[in-house]
């Protein structure tokens, strides 16, 4: 399945579509692929694979803390893409986040190719923009990749149709001005800025950054078209250090989150 | 082939020196720099390239600043030759004394020029990372004296080791905020800093230390940093009727090189950068960005980054501070491709020595960063002739580094014991 057909898969339900992130190698590789099957047994529709970078400047403290301990545990883009190939595996669509340098590093044409036959749909860049990533459009249209860029609330209309129209399987709409990390309540800028992308493109557009719990999914999920949880997930597994207690909170937060975006 | 064995037609088929109006120097495809940044950041990124070149511009915006600089902060700053250095050596040493500059290092201008830009545009509040603690009492001080709001990031072991600059800075009214992320260096500081700006960006500005980062960072630095090399040409024109044949400065992220080269592009001057070869290059302990780094992104800027085989930052060494950083201005990247400029690195013990010796031949206490441009320039001026001209930027003083010296010489005994361990002069 295609992330857009998720999308539709959802829409056709009349709901919004939950997209889960977890940074890959945390707690390590294998305990990192666990834990997103059980994102995906749990009702997540798309997975978001973080790529641990040294250096994320979009990222607050709960997924900086992660992402730090999977590089001290040694992870590497290859175990990402190995992580990406058992998610895959599952039939859910699964995307990998990261910063630009690594991609760059790895080879932008390599990266394309491997995250191709790894099964990957395509991937989310927080500091790569459109207009700065002819080299990435390239690569990805030749592979079949689906190309996800952000809009901020501080977007110009214009900055808005031309990240929409560069994306292909969501757009991703960063609900509020700041990091990731859960809030206490959602962002009076969300549901504006979906309504301004909402109104130059056809692809669905996602809302990211502060959702935490099923009632502010189902707040979301009433205007948006899916609705992204990442440091709320991140959370549940570095509270617990057993593991298995780990992957039981996940499991009743997903739970709780895919009955919000069904219920708005 | 060095620069002065080119004719100037060669020199002038790169003599584009600039960034285009996105920001690259090279072109997009080849070259450096650009803008790889959050889309939340980027409408004041644009906002701010905007109002920077209508600053630029405006004659009311460039003689306010030239009169901040001369009346607040010193400026020009004075070209000293360094005669018994010089007679040491065997050509002559000029040292454009920006360590005579109001808070002790050129880093006022560029805080300055950026915090004029700040109140131009009504903006309020500034945020600013710092290493040891230099661009962030220079942003406290432009703060406090155009009434701005200031939070500077700084790593949490550069809080501990620094904790004059803290009481500096906490002194003029700026709040300091201890970063304990990654590694708790400079380049954690920046991380938190932008973290910082794209929740706060609507009425913060962020008052970027060094001409790295993304566009309009690298450029506007250089143009409120440029005062140092257009000075020092004039300077050395009025007094001695030729240029150098040579310039040099020490770099980090560049922001004192880069202020310093600019008036000399386009002149058949040789220019030199001299990067923290730390323990040395061999050790792999070192911030030599650009003999050691590769094509990478950092910071929001293509450059020459210290990067291990998947694009993870490494770890920089460097017993300054303020050299101390895993990349480097982009315009740096595209004068060491191109050739324009020569980089390479200097040794802890070769800025140490250095230090020493302006110390005793001069009176000049140098920061231990300048120190690194008076070593790489010495090695170089050994080739030159008696009445070659070497110009060095000595970019700061060296208050700052006392603790550095005492630990290095075993100094402050105040017995035979004192002496320093090296013999110099």
């Amino acid at each position: 399945m295609t992330v857009s057909t998720a999308f539709d898969k959802a829409r056709a339900d009349q709901r919004a579509a939950l997209v889960g992130y977890l940074p890959a190698g945390f707690p390590t590789v294998d305990g990192g692929i666990e834990a997103m099957r059980v994102l995906v047994d749990a009702g997540c529709d798309v997975i978001e694979v973080g790529l641990p970078y040294s250096d994320p400047v979009m990222d607050g403290p709960t997924i900086q803390a992660a992402a730090q301990r999977a590089l001290e545990g040694g992870v590497r883009t290859r175990d990402v893409l190995r992580t990406v190939e058992a998610v895959a595996a599952t039939g859910t669509p699964t995307v990998v986040m990261t910063y630009w340098n690594p991609v760059g590093r790895y080879g932008v044409e390599r990266f394309a190719a491997d995250l191709a036959s790894a099964g990957g749909s395509g991937l989310i860049t927080p500091d790569l923009t459109p207009d700065s990533g002819a080299e990435w459009i390239a690569a990805a249209d030749a592979r079949d990749l689906d190309k996800v860029f952000l809009v901020a609330p501080s977007s110009t209309d214009e900055r808005i149709a031309m990240t929409a129209a560069a994306c292909r399987g969501f757009v991703y709409a960063t609900a509020v001005m700041g990091v990731t990390g859960a809030r206490a309540t959602t962002s009076d800028l969300a549901g504006p800025l979906v309504a301004r992308t909402q109104a130059v493109t056809a692809t669905p557009v996602a809302v990211g950054v502060g959702v935490s719990t099923g009632g502010q999914a189902a707040e979301v999920a009433a205007y948006a078209d899916g609705v992204i949880v990442g440091s709320a997930l991140v959370r549940c597994l570095l509270d617990h250090d057993d593991p298995a207690q780990g992957r039981a909170a996940l499991a009743r937060l997903t739970d709780d989150l895919a009955r919000g975006v069904r219920r708005a | 082939m060095s620069t002065r064995d080119r004719g100037v037609d060669e020199v002038g088929r790169h003599g584009d020196w600039d960034a285009d109006s996105r920001g690259w120097f090279g072109g997009e495809a080849e070259g450096w720099g650009g803008r790889f940044m959050p889309e939340a950041l980027v409408r004041a990124l644009d906002e701010l390239t905007d109002a920077w070149h209508e600053a630029m511009a405006d004659p009311a915006f460039t003689e306010e600043f030239a009169t901040i600089c001369r009346e607040y902060a010193g400026l020009p700053s004075a070209l000293y030759e360094a005669t018994r250095l010089s007679e040491l050596v065997g050509t002559r040493i000029l040292l454009k004394r920006e360590d005579l500059n109001h808070t002790g290092a050129h880093k006022i201008r560029n805080v300055l020029g950026q915090a004029l830009l700040t109140r131009r545009m009504g903006k309020t509040r500034v945020i600013a990372e710092t290493g040891a603690g230099q661009h962030g009492v220079a942003s406290a001080t432009a703060a406090a004296y155009f009434g701005l709001d200031c939070t500077v990031y700084m790593g949490s072991v550069d809080v501990r080791r620094q904790a004059l600059n803290v009481a500096r800075m906490q002194l003029l009214g700026t709040t300091v905020v201890p970063v304990d992320s990654g590694s708790a260096t400079l380049k954690d500081a920046i991380n938190e800093a932008l973290r910082d700006w794209v929740a706060s960006v609507d009425h913060t500005a962020y008052l970027f230390g060094t001409a790295a980062g993304p566009h309009p960072f690298p450029s506007m630095v250089r143009d409120f940093t440029r005062g140092i090399g257009d000075e020092a040409r004039a300077q050395c024109l009025e007094r001695y009727g030729v240029l150098p044949r040579g310039v040099a400065a020490c770099v980090g992220g560049g922001s004192n090189a880069i202020g310093l080269f600019t008036a000399f592009l386009d002149d058949d001057v040789e220019i030199y950068g001299f990067e923290a070869g730390g323990d040395g290059f061999e050790t792999g302990r070192h911030a030599a960005t650009i003999k050691a780094g590769d094509r990478g992104v950092l910071h929001g800027a293509r450059t020459y980054v210290l990067q291990d085989e998947d694009g993870q930052t490494i770890e920089s060494h460097s017993i300054s501070a303020g050299l101390d950083y895993p990349g480097v201005g982009p315009q740096h990247a595209h004068l060491a491709a191109t050739g324009r400029a020569t980089y390479t690195p200097v040794t802890d013990a070769e800025a140490m020595e250095a230090l020493a010796l302006l110390s005793r031949t001069e009176g000049i206490i140098p920061a231990v960063e300048s120190a690194h441009a008076v070593a790489g320039a010495l090695r170089v001026a050994r080739g030159y002739g008696p009445d070659d001209l070497m110009l060095i930027n000595l970019s700061g003083r060296g208050d700052k580094d006392m603790g550095t010296a005492i630990e290095w010489f075993g100094l402050g005994k105040g017995s035979d014991d004192a002496e320093p361990q090296e013999p110099v002069g």
